[in-house]
Order: C-alpha cells, then sequence, then structure tokens
C-alpha cells in the first residue's frame, strides 16, 4: 500500500513541479497560413515568446510583396503552445518500469516459481498443498521480516485465485 | 434529500424511550408518516400491558453504539470485527448511518477536554475534505499518465521517434520546421517502422511491413493486458461501472477498490487503448479514481470504518474520474448524481465538486496533449445554428436511440453466451482473437487506424480555410478577398467523397467490433466508441445537409438562412451532437452528458440540439427496453442493485415476498434469555442464514431484536477466548436484565451489544410498493415482518430483487389476489386442521408452524433463471 501510495503521490508531485519547469524547446508559436493567390499553404514555427507569437514576428521570410503582407498575415493563424518533455519523458520511464516490473513478476510466478517448487526441492516441500495457514503458523513460531512478506504474498495469492475463479471460471462478476 | 430527512427521523424516533411519544403529530405531518405507522402499530400499544415486563424500550440502532444501555455489561468495549461485512454482502446504510453519528457525537463530547481531543476533532472534520483532496490528486496524476502513456504506445504501432524515445508522434514533430501544409505530421525525426526495417518510407513494401508491425504491436499490447489482468488482477477486466454502481448502492467486493486493481487497471489500460481495440479510457478512469478513494479512505478512520461513509468519498471519486476523463468538471458532478451514486446528500454534493476540481486542476498542470486543454478532442465553434436544423438533429436522436437498443441487446446476448458457454473458458484467446480482427481490418482504413480519440477530434473539427485533411477537400471557387471566418457552403470534392465512403465502411466496423468488444476481459471503456459510432454518423448526415442546402438553396427550409455565399451547416457540430446521441442512446444519461458534451465545446449555444438529440435518443432507446447497458450489465450478473428509477406498480403485500413461505421450515429464531451458547452455534451451522430475529421467548412470539449472523460468530468466538467460565452451556441473554438461574449453572453470556434493537418491521398486509420504497430509501439489508407484534417472516433486498424479478416475467393476474378484499391475517389453522389458541388476544403459534427465513445470503442472484 505504501509503495503506491509514494508513488502516486511522487508522481503527481513530481509532474506539476516538473511541469512548471520550461525547457527552452517547450514553447513554440506555431503559425499556418492557407493558400493565398498562388502561394501554397504553408506552416511556420518559431521559438518565441507568447507576445511575439503574430504573424509578422514568425513568418520569415514573408512569401508575399509588402502590400500584400496585411492580408496575407490576416489568414495566418498562430497559435501559441507549451509542452513540458521532461513531464513526458519521466511519465514514460516511470510506465515502462513498472510494466517491466510487473512482467518481471509475472514471468516469475508463471514459468520459474512452479519449477522451483517441483524440481529442485521436493524435499523440503512435504505438503504440496501449503498454504496460508501453514505460512501464517511457520511465520508465528520464528517471526521475522522475510515470513512476514511471504505471509502477506501467500494471502494475496489467495485472494487473487479466488478472484480468477470468480471472473473467469463461475462467471459471477463481470462478465 | 428525501432519504437524509428518513435517515433522521429513523433516528430520533428509535432514540425515544417511549414508542407512543414518537408518533407526535408535528412528526405524522412531515411526509413521511408513512413509517410511524408500521412500527408504532397498535398492537404495540396493546402488547405493552401483559407481556413487557422487564423489558425496557430503549432502542438503540446498530447494537454495540448506544454506551447508557451498556455501561455494566461485560462486552462494553466493542468486539473487533462486529458490525463488519463479509465478502458479496450487502450493507445496512440505516446501521451504518448511526454508527457514524454515534462516533461523531462522541467525539464532539469529548472536544472540550483538552487540546488534543480538540485537534482530533478538528481533524475528524476536515478528514472528509482531505480525503477527497488526495483522491483528485491521485486520480488527476493517473489520469496524467495513462493520457500520456497511452498516446506514445498508440504511435508506437506505427513508428518511432528516433532523436527522442519518448516522444510521440505529435510531440516528436513539434519543434520541426519540415511539415508541410499538405502533410503536417511529417517529419524526418519520426521514422516508421518500415523505414527502419526496411528503409523505404513509400511503395507496396513499406506498406506490407507496416501492416506487419502495426498487427503485430496490437497483438502484443492486447496479449500482454489480458495475461497481466488474469495473473495479478481479474477485477481489473471491464468498464467498472456496473460495478461501482452496485457498490455504491451498498454492496461489497473485497479486493475490486483495491491496491493491485488499481495498478493493474492503469498499467493495463494503456496498453488495452494502444492495442487499437474498440474501446476508451473513460470507464475505467471511473474505477481508477474509485480505488484512489477508497485506497485513501483507509487513511481516515471515519471512513475505513463506515462502509457508508466509504461509500460518500467513492461518490466524490467518481465525479473526479470523469472530469478527468472528458476534462468536465461539472461533467463529472453531475454524471456521479444521475448515473452512478445511490445516495447523495448535498455534502457529498460539494465534495464530489471539489475533487472534479482538483482533479482537473492537476490534469490541467500536467497538460498531457500539449494543447493546454484536458482531452484530444476539444473543439470550440461558434457559429450559429437554425431552426431547420433541428430535424436533423432530431434524426440523430433516433440513430443514437436505435444504435443503443441495437448494441444493449446484442452486446447482452454475446456477453451470456460468454457466460454461460464454454466459450468464456477462454478469455486470452478471445481478447487475441478480437484484437487481431480489429488490427487487420482497421489498419487499411485511415479512419479506423487512427487512434479513436483523434477520430472523433478530426470529425469534430470544422472546416477552416487552415484544414487539409481529406475531409476538408472542398471544391474552391471563393474568391481570394473575402474575409477568413467565415466560409460559405461550398460544393464537395472528391476527397470529401471518398472520405464519406471510408466513414460509412469506419461506422459498421466500429458497431460490429464494438459489440464484441465491450466485455472482453482487459479494461475496456465504452464511451469512446459510442461517442466515435456516433460522430461518424453525424458528419455523413452534416456533410449531406450541407450539400442539400448547397444544391438546393431555393427549397423553402433553406431559403431563408442559406443563400449562395452563406455559411449555414457546419458538419463538425453534426458529429458533435450525434457523438451526444449515440452515447445517450447507450447509457441513457441526459442531463450529464449534454453538460459534458456542452463542457468539451465551450459553446453555450449548442445545448438546444445537443438536449434536443439526446432527449430523442432516450425516447427512442427506452421504446426498446428501459435500461441503460450499464443496468443490463448489472442485471445479466445478477448484482443486487435495487434501481431506484424503476417503480414497483403491482399490488402484493409484504406477507407473499416474505420468507418462509408456507411450504418452507420454520423460520429460525433465537429467544432472548433461554438459550445455550451451544445451542446458537448448532443453529449457526446448521443454517445459512445471515441473521436471526430475536424473540421474547417461543411462547410470546413478540419481537425483542435482531442479531447479525456474523456478529454472533464473533462474539461467541471472542467470548469463548477472553471471557472466563463461558462454556458450552452457558445461558446467552440478549434483554438487559440476566434471568435468575441456578446457583450451579455456569455464568452467562451477555449479547445484548450485538444485538440490533431496532429493527425496522412492517406489518404483513404492508403492500409491496411502499416496502419496496423504504428499501430504496433507507437502504435496508433487511426488513421484518410482523404481525400483531410476532414474528412472522423476513423480507431481504435479495427477495425483493427476486419478486421483482418474477413479477417482471409472469404478467399479474387480471384477479385481485386473495389477500385483497381480507383486512385480517388469513386464520391460522394448526397442523391438526382445528384454529390455533389465543391468549391475551396474541395469536399463539406452535413452533412447527414457523416459517423459514430465507437465505439472505446475498450471494448473487443466480442470473441463469433471471
Amino acid at each position: 500500500a505504501v509503495t503506491i501510495f509514494q508513488l502516486t503521490c511522487a508522481h503527481s508531485v513530481t509532474l506539476t513541479l516538473l511541469s512548471s519547469v520550461k525547457n527552452s524547446e517547450d514553447v513554440r508559436c506555431k503559425c499556418i497560413c492557407p493558400p493565398y493567390k498562388d502561394h501554397s499553404g504553408h506552416i511556420y514555427n518559431k521559438n518565441v515568446s507568447q507576445k511575439d507569437c503574430d504573424c509578422l514576428h514568425v513568418v520569415e521570410p514573408m512569401p508575399v510583396p509588402g502590400p500584400d503582407v496585411e492580408a496575407y498575415c490576416l489568414r495566418c493563424e498562430c497559435k501559441y503552445e507549451e509542452r513540458s518533455s521532461v513531464t513526458i519523458k519521466v511519465t514514460i520511464i516511470i510506465y515502462l518500469s513498472i510494466l517491466g516490473l510487473l512482467l518481471l513478476y509475472m514471468v516469475y510466478l508463471t514459468l520459474v516459481e512452479p519449477i522451483l517448487k517441483s524440481g529442485f526441492l521436493p524435499l523440503q516441500d512435504h505438503q504440496p498443498f501449503a498454504n496460508a495457514h501453514d505460512v501464517l503458523a511457520r511465520s508465528r513460531s520464528r517471526a521475522n521480516v522475510l515470513n512476514k512478506v511471504e505471509y502477506a504474498q501467500q494471502r494475496w495469492k489467495l485472494q487473487v485465485q479466488e478472484q480468477r475463479k470468480s471472473v473467469f471460471d463461475r462467471h459471477v462478476v463481470l462478465s | 434529500m428525501e432519504s437524509e430527512q428518513l435517515f433522521h427521523r429513523g433516528y430520533y424516533r428509535n432514540s425515544y424511550n417511549s414508542i407512543t411519544s414518537a408518533s407526535s403529530d408535528e412528526e405524522l405531518l412531515d411526509g413521511a408518516g408513512v413509517i410511524m405507522d408500521f412500527q408504532t402499530s397498535e398492537d404495540d400499544n396493546l402488547l405493552d400491558g401483559d407481556a413487557s415486563i422487564g423489558t425496557h424500550y430503549t432502542m438503540t440502532n446498530g447494537g454495540n453504539i448506544n454506551s447508557s444501555t451498556h455501561l455494566l455489561d461485560l462486552l462494553d468495549e466493542p468486539i473487533p470485527g462486529v458490525g463488519t461485512y463479509d465478502d458479496f454482502h450487502t450493507i445496512d446504510w440505516v446501521r451504518e448511518k448511526c454508527k457514524d453519528r454515534e462516533r461523531h457525537r462522541r467525539i464532539n463530547s469529548k472536544k472540550k477536554e483538552s487540546a488534543w481531543e480538540m485537534t482530533k476533532s478538528l481533524y475528524d472534520a476536515w478528514s472528509g475534505w482531505l480525503v477527497v483532496t488526495l483522491t483528485g490528486l491521485a486520480s488527476g496524476a493517473l489520469a496524467g499518465l495513462i493520457d500520456i502513456a497511452a498516446d506514445w504506445m498508440t504511435d508506437l504501432k506505427e513508428g518511432i521517434c528516433l532523436s527522442a524515445l519518448w516522444f510521440n508522434h505529435e510531440q516528436c514533430c513539434w519543434g520541426s520546421n519540415e511539415t508541410t501544409f499538405e502533410e503536417r505530421d511529417k517529419c524526418p525525426q519520426w521514422k516508421t517502422w518500415a523505414e527502419l526495417i526496411i528503409g523505404q518510407a513509400e511503395g507496396p513494401g513499406s506498406y506490407i511491413m507496416n501492416y506487419i508491425m502495426y498487427i503485430f504491436w496490437a497483438l502484443s499490447f492486447a496479449f500482454l493486458a489480458v495475461s497481466l489482468v488474469k495473473v495479478f488482477a481479474p477485477y481489473a477486466c471491464g468498464s467498472g461501472i456496473p460495478e461501482i454502481k452496485t457498490i455504491l448502492s451498498g454492496f461489497i467486493i473485497r479486493g475490486y477498490l483495491g491496491k493491485w486493481t488499481l495498478m493493474i487497471k492503469t498499467i493495463t489500460l494503456v496498453l488495452a487503448v494502444a492495442s487499437g481495440l474498440s474501446l476508451g479510457k473513460e470507464g475505467p478512469l471511473v474505477h481508477v479514481a474509485c480505488c484512489c478513494g477508497n485506497i485513501f479512505s483507509y487513511l481516515f478512520p471515519k471512513y475505513s470504518t463506515n462502509e457508508a461513509k466509504k461509500r460518500e468519498v467513492l461518490s466524490a471519486a467518481s465525479a473526479a474520474g470523469v472530469s478527468v476523463a472528458f476534462g468536465a468538471p461539472i461533467g463529472g458532478v453531475l454524471f456521479s448524481l444521475e448515473e452512478v451514486s445511490y445516495y447523495f446528500p448535498l455534502k457529498t454534493l460539494w465534495r464530489s465538486f471539489f475533487a472534479a476540481l482538483v482533479a482537473a486542476f492537476v490534469l490541467r498542470s500536467i497538460n498531457p496533449f500539449g494543447n493546454s486543454r484536458l482531452v484530444l478532442f476539444y473543439v470550440e465553434y461558434h457559429t450559429p445554428w437554425y431552426l431547420f436544423e433541428l430535424l436533423p438533429f432530431i434524426l440523430l436522436g433516433v440513430f443514437g436511440g436505435l444504435w443503443g437498443a441495437f448494441f444493449i441487446r446484442a452486446n447482452i446476448a454475446w456477453c451470456r453466451r460468454r457466460k454461460s458457454t464454454k466459450f468464456g473458458k477462454y478469455p486470452v484467446l478471445e481478447v487475441i482473437i478480437v484484437a487481431a480482427i480489429t488490427a487487420v481490418i482497421a489498419f487499411p482504413n485511415p479512419y479506423t487506424r487512427l487512434n479513436t480519440s483523434e477520430l472523433i477530434k478530426e470529425l469534430f473539427t470544422d472546416c477552416g480555410p487552415l484544414e487539409s485533411s481529406s475531409l476538408c477537400d472542398y471544391r474552391n471557387d471563393m474568391n481570394a478577398s473575402k474575409i477568413v471566418d467565415d466560409i460559405p457552403d461550398r460544393p464537395a470534392g472528391t476527397g470529401v467523397y471518398s472520405a464519406i465512403w471510408q466513414l460509412c465502411l469506419a461506422l459498421i466496423f466500429k458497431i460490429i467490433m464494438t459489440v464484441f468488444t465491450f466485455g472482453i476481459k482487459v479494461p475496456s471503456g465504452l464511451f469512446i466508441p459510442s461517442m466515435a459510432i456516433g460522430a461518424i454518423a453525424g458528419r455523413i448526415v452534416g456533410i449531406a445537409v450541407e450539400q442539400l442546402a448547397y444544391y438546393h438553396h431555393d427549397w423553402f427550409i433553406f431559403k431563408e438562412w442559406c443563400e449562395v455565399g452563406a455559411d449555414c451547416i457546419t458538419p463538425g457540430l453534426y458529429a458533435m451532437v450525434g457523438a451526444a446521441a449515440c452515447l445517450g442512446g447507450v447509457t441513457r444519461m441526459t442531463v450529464s452528458l449534454v453538460v459534458i458534451v456542452f463542457e468539451l465545446t465551450g459553446g453555450l449555444e449548442y445545448i438546444v440540439p445537443l438536449m434536443a438529440a439526446v432527449m430523442t435518443s432516450k425516447w427512442v432507446g427506452d421504446a426498446f427496453g428501459r435500461e441503460g447497458i450499464y443496468e443490463a450489465h448489472i442485471r445479466l450478473n445478477g448484482y443486487p442493485f435495487l434501481d431506484a428509477k424503476e417503480e414497483f406498480t403491482h399490488t402484493t403485500l409484504a406477507a407473499d415476498v416474505m420468507r418462509p413461505r408456507r411450504s418452507d421450515p420454520p423460520l429460525a429464531v433465537l429467544t432472548q434469555d433461554n438459550m445455550t451458547v451451544e445451542d446458537i452455534e448448532n443453529l449457526i451451522n446448521e443454517t445459512s442464514y445471515n441473521g436471526f430475529p430475536v424473540i421474547m421467548s417461543k411462547e410470546s412470539q413478540r419481537l425483542v431484536g435482531f442479531a447479525l449472523r456474523r456478529d454472533l460468530t464473533i462474539a461467541i468466538e471472542s467470548a469463548r477466548k477472553k471471557q472466563e467460565g463461558i462454556v458450552g452451556s452457558s445461558r446467552v441473554c440478549f434483554a438487559q436484565h440476566t434471568p435468575s438461574l441456578p446457583a450451579e449453572s455456569p455464568r452467562p453470556l451477555k449479547l445484548r451489544s450485538i444485538l440490533d434493537m431496532s429493527p425496522f418491521t412492517v406489518t404483513d398486509h404492508t403492500p409491496m410498493e411502499i416496502v419496496v420504497d423504504i428499501f430504496r430509501k433507507l437502504g435496508l439489508r433487511q426488513c421484518l415482518v410482523t404481525h400483531n407484534g410476532i414474528v412472522l417472516g423476513i423480507i431481504t433486498k435479495k427477495n425483493i430483487l427476486e419478486h421483482l424479478e418474477q413479477l417482471k416475467q409472469h404478467v399479474e393476474p387480471l384477479a385481485p389476489p386473495w389477500h385483497y378484499n381480507k383486512k385480517r391475517y388469513p386464520p391460522s389453522y394448526g397442523p391438526d386442521g382445528k384454529p390455533r389458541p389465543r391468549l391475551h388476544n396474541v395469536q399463539l403459534k406452535p413452533i412447527a408452524e414457523e416459517r423459514e427465513e430465507t437465505e439472505e445470503e446475498v450471494h448473487l442472484l443466480n442470473s441463469t433463471t433471471l
């Protein structure tokens, strides 16, 4: 629980902080100019401040001669936009690392753990159906952190198993 | 509002010491007198005389609350676990509300004692606002993460940004100067897979390469999504709104709003959206927000210990969810009010409002789309609309209603198939197949290849001079000196005609695929695909009307407004109206939908067209079946959801619905002071009922209270462990005073603290419409049926739902039921056919005649019989 809180909190805090930090590449003034007389439409993109974001500052070189500039610029639409590339970068990295961890854990749970249990440690595992209660009993006898984690994991596994049964096998919820 | 009043009066009434004093005229006057009549029936007063010796009518609601009653009890401190609920059970709203009020009173009374208590009470008062603030923050941040990641992954199907891997297509070309007017999304930094793998950007070879990569990515995203869901959190699949509706109405699904569900739903939602399946992220975002609300409510004891209070937070959280999904804070609040919430007092309204505000603010500051808006398809136009356009708008409404009715039928039929046949055994395979079909068909058509949100954006956007898409390929014959903003209607060019063909194909494709997609085992929302279907249809109609107006501007309807060179039709507006109509047809929302769409566009002048279309679509949809998709899914799954919108029009009485039925074994009851611990344990083991009425004695049969199975089990178990001298033969005493016992007998076990001494009761002649109303408004879990103060049976929420279902299936007989003309309870005959003995006006019933209490166990109703 704590990790998720921290994650979401950290994420929201970093994102709000990061989005206030402006990278110099993260502003643009984009002018879209439609076709005019024999000039085809064009898009101009320039890194200027918000007050300079208009056709006269951004459209360079001006494709039309002096008298037509005003008419040409009236048609252009200039938009000032900001983004935060750091936010995007951090978000994608956070997302991919969580996804990667989950995938690793999934591979471990579905492929590696069954092999470990059945193949390599046949002697230790007297009871093939060791359930949460056994683990609970063991964790009480020698209470250390590892056992507690194991107990929590077993309990979680049982819960997921129960959910899986009700969703995929019995189809009582979410069908 | 009404239910809030009822809660209050229920409480005040129960706190009186004497029953008669409760029925003052003032209380009867305020509209809810029906309830009074059930409880203060004359019989009670009559009976007071003979049998109430030793019984004090100190009614407490909710067991271990009223401390004054229990000061002398051994079990003064509450037993841990009493008052909680099992998985898949319904909560008792009345009990929870009373518990909260008691807690509040306790804190208030201690407040003056010390500064520390004062701080605690302040913290308690503020915790509601704190928890919604945290929820808003978290849901805003998660929505930002989902938006950014989903955009990036969607574009990953096409190619990759070589200069910065984390940018999506648009961001990659953000600062590029190489984009041209015609091909705005091309820039050298962005490489398609064909360019990277075979080194050529054009030609059939690269097309095939891109096609293959598109299918490959779509399949792998879908596979990852479904396997993560299956391994870690099966509850993360689906849209979640039907379940949240059920949970908010007072149902417990443990783990549905938990940490793992939250994490897996967030992660797999991105994968599911990116895989190009015909689904949206809006519905699951509501689920994500509710998970946040639930998790944060564990930080505050006020909410973590009280299921009813927790649901207030969840209501606010769902508002925050819609707020970030559509960038519509007010729409979110209304959505929570209209669609999901069951109990929505004003306080929750303000908290929802605040949560929606915080969430929208956080999302805005993350700015996920780089357009300073909360959604991708925000559009803004202010062209006027004309009266004759209401006709096509209403036609779009009809289309939306038809689509909604068709979709609900088809999707429910398909889901029922999945639920009941073998085909449901292969969820992973199903997702893979649907994703493969979607990807193979979607790629060739540019409108289906696009991300659905982008498609909606393109359809909503009006054709200005700045647009270059093929939808805006009109033949330009205007002279160059006209003003820019006001482009007259123009004849369509070839690009528009080919775009219409593609849009028609996309429409058919989306309609079919959405039916099969909604309900597969990945997070899948319905809003976006429905809106896309509506937007496509709307845009087609819009272009048709536009061309009609251009070529026939002398028709009488067009004459007034559409002269040559006037701009009178905006096809983008039609797309928007169509989207609202289709969404309305599927979900049957009205007010909240109009507000959401209105917030999307920021144009006040389009409210009337939207209202017309949404209302029409609701009418048309309701003509084919009254429930929206969420209610239909609730019914399909058999969740115990008592819909407040439906009316109960039948003439049955409480006695017809109550359990036990005539043929059933007798009602399982406890007596107040002459049962032993062993007796009770046997009763609990032999039956599966979730609660037992407690009566005075087998002879008098009069009701004392109601004890829940879970509480009994926990209390007896803890007493056996902690109290000395409690053995199997100890007497269990629910009464205030312990009966005099022989000297050598073991100590009695006092369980008064777990007894609900003010169970709701109705008489057997109460019409069911009133009973159903009580259940809906008060959120009861069960209600006892009495006759002359004698417990006859019990009605639970599940019984009512079964009864409603029965009535729906069998058309009610025209002849009045047997009891219609009878004032009295039918003469009771003993098993031997003779009338039963009477004693002091009280009918005594032999034990053998007693009826069975039904399984209140709200394990889900078996939907195959529904």
